[in-house]
């Protein structure tokens, strides 16, 4: 079947003048370019190069970096052990073993509560899966570590990036009821951050 | 001949200079490699190295000690002889390439002119004779003009330091082309003797290319020697000292020059040699440390080398007006500075330009050169030869030498263009065909 007329849009080669065929006005053009941006990273502020150790960068709220646990207002651990975040995690690096829970307002809690940092690939999955916005991604872009046992995060490692990460304000508490993590909007707030735009 | 005729040299000076232009043109290699790092990453908008010293200036004496110490692999499938003699090639022929080019103040050797012949001609006398009778003659002319007689001139001659490493060369151009021409043979032996494909396609390339690109090189320069009337590139410097530059009179041939210059050196736009993301590295891809550094030092010296050579031949070399009256310690530094600016700017021009340009495929790089700078620089000597022959001004060939770029522009806008080597594939599919106004152009789908 022949293509429609409308779709095809017939394009010439563009006609070279004398200048053209010359080349060297093309050349300065091009030079000019060059000699701008040069001159304008030279002198002015023009570079993109973030010094990286002495200027730390600027990422964005839904950054994926560690993971944490987060605490509820009484400063227990919000998770309810529902093994929705190992379930939904690809690179099965969560692992949790539930006990039955001290407090009366749940029914379970992670008796145990160990992520490897090495498997992980940071996909965020395991703060979508999480029903009670217990476990979430911080801005925590350097993690670092002497051997493979040390990047076995546990329990209390969790809840002490929850807390450092709070403290420095990199990373505020982010949850609030009926409302997903900062981390499933987008960077800028462009009036779209109520639930119905969260992941469905 | 008698001794007292002799262009003489110093040797301890000559000595002198050997070593130190070995020390200086190695560290400027070195501070050439941080340059193009620093240029490359300003044009990309980044800042470039910056982490070792202030600036980043001690980045080349890491890179220096890292070649140094790093191991030194010889593959168990190359040519030993050859794989090992094709960087000390690369490296001496530039160092080599570089005793005839002036890098400082220089005045031009005096000719012993025969006043015996009228119009007076040069002459090199070959017996005793025949040199008293010549000498004779022209302490008698410099009597009657009040001027200074050849052996006078040969003594201020010989007493004058000259800022080059072999002086009165009268080859000197050519002996330069000549042997910064074999570098080809470091390249093209390193590519082959690696037994490896990558650099085999390197090591062709470039001798493809080099020996193509020579040819314009060589004809661009020949308009300049026809005017001046030597090869002698003190003697160049001196007759554009007194009749302004080349380029004011000939700026088609320092385009073609310079453009030849490039692809000698293999820089952008025609890196081809060593084109990166085609062949891996090129014809150095096998070798490692100290080695590969030397053919990198070899491809930097010949910048030097080339950079100079277009500051003299055609940029005036040491010459900048106002600074000819300067004489002394103070003179000597400021042509020394001169000299040197022009060298440096044409290096910045040549890192400028490998970030504007993309690189040529290979056909429209031999076509660049066979079928217009050949042609555009046969056109210029012709040029030269004509006003020469009729003695007329050499203004004219600035006119000449702009007109004829125009016109091989013009006349290339008029040449029939090649078909597209394609066939239109989609117009048989479009329900009422290509329009009209389409048919005798290329099509592009």
């Amino acid at each position: 079947m022949p293509i429609a007329d409308s779709d095809v849009k017939w394009v010439t080669a563009p006609k070279i003048g004398l200048m053209e065929q010359l080349y060297l006005p093309a050349i300065f053009e091009g030079l000019q370019t060059t000699v701008r941006h040069t001159a304008k990273t030279l002198f002015g502020d023009g570079a993109v190069t973030q010094q990286y150790p002495e200027v730390e960068p600027k990422l964005p709220p839904n950054y994926r970096g560690v993971h944490r646990l987060n605490r509820d207002e009484q400063g227990r651990v919000k998770c309810v052990a529902c093994y929705m975040c190992s379930t939904a995690c690809p690179a099965h690096c969560i692992d949790i073993v539930a006990a039955p829970s001290p407090w009366p307002d749940r029914e379970k809690y992670p008796e145990t509560f160990v992520i490897d940092e090495l498997r992980c690939i940071y996909c965020g999955m395991c703060e979508q899966a999480c029903p009670v916005d217990a476990i979430e991604l911080t801005t925590l872009y350097d993690l670092t570590g002497l051997s493979r046992e040390e990047l076995m995060f546990d329990k209390e490692k969790l809840l002490s990036v929850f807390d450092e990460t709070v403290k420095a304000g990199t990373d505020p508490i982010r949850t609030r009821a009926g409302r997903l993590s900062v981390a499933s909007e987008l960077p800028v707030d462009v009036g779209l951050t109520n639930s119905s735009s969260a992941q469905s | 001949m008698g001794t007292s005729l002799e262009l003489g040299f110093n040797f301890w000076i000559t000595l002198l200079f050997i070593a130190l232009m070995m020390g200086v043109l190695q560290g400027t290699c070195a501070y050439l490699i941080l340059a193009e790092r620093k240029i490359s990453a300003w044009a990309q908008d980044r800042l470039g190295p910056n982490r070792v010293g202030p600036w980043g200036l001690l980045q080349p004496i890491a890179d220096g000690i890292k070649f140094l110490l790093k191991e030194d692999i010889i593959p168990d499938h190359v040519d030993k002889l050859f794989y090992l003699l094709a960087p000390c090639i690369a490296v001496s022929t530039a160092l080599l390439a570089f005793a005839v080019v002036p890098f400082g103040p220089t005045t031009p050797p005096p000719v012993l002119l025969d006043y015996r012949q009228v119009p007076p001609q040069a002459v090199w006398p070959q017996t005793v004779e025949e040199e008293k009778a010549v000498l004779e003659a022209d302490r008698e002319h410099a009597k009657r003009t009040n001027d200074k007689t050849y052996e006078e001139k040969l003594k201020e001659y010989n007493d004058t330091i000259q800022f080059v490493i072999a002086p009165h060369v009268n080859i000197g151009i050519v002996f330069n082309f000549a042997v910064g021409s074999l570098a080809v043979y470091g390249v093209l032996l390193g590519g082959w003797s690696s037994n490896d494909k990558y650099s085999m396609l390197g090591g062709l390339r470039s001798s493809a290319q080099l020996i193509s690109y020579e040819i314009p090189m060589g004809l661009s320069v020949l308009g300049v020697l026809a005017v001046t009337g030597s090869l002698n590139l003190e003697t160049i410097i001196d007759y554009q000292v007194k009749h302004g530059w080349n380029v004011f009179y000939q700026p088609l041939a320092a385009l073609l020059f310079i453009t030849s210059v490039f692809a000698e050196c293999n820089r952008l736009p025609f890196d081809l040699p060593e084109a990166e993301q085609e062949l891996v590295g090129g014809y150095h891809t096998e070798y490692s440390a100290m080695k590969f550094a030397l053919f990198f030092l070899g491809e930097y010296t010949h910048m030097i080398t080339t950079s100079f050579l277009i500051a003299i031949l055609f940029f005036g070399g040491w010459h900048f007006p106002g600074t000819n009256a300067l004489s002394g310690v103070g003179g000597i530094l400021v042509k020394l500075i001169v000299i040197a600016a022009k060298m440096v700017l044409f290096i910045i021009f040549f890192m400028l330009i490998r970030w504007t340009l993309p690189r040529f495929r290979f056909d429209q790089l031999m076509g660049l050169t066979w079928k217009v700078l050949l042609p555009l620089a046969l056109v210029n000597i012709v040029c030269v030869i004509i006003i020469k022959q009729f003695h007329l001004s050499e203004w004219l060939l600035l006119p000449l030498s702009l007109g004829t770029l125009f016109l091989v522009a013009g006349l290339a806008l008029y040449m029939p263009r090649q078909r597209p080597r394609a066939p239109i594939r989609l117009a048989a599919h479009v329900a009422s065909g290509p329009p009209a106004v389409l048919q005798d152009h290329e099509i592009i789908d």
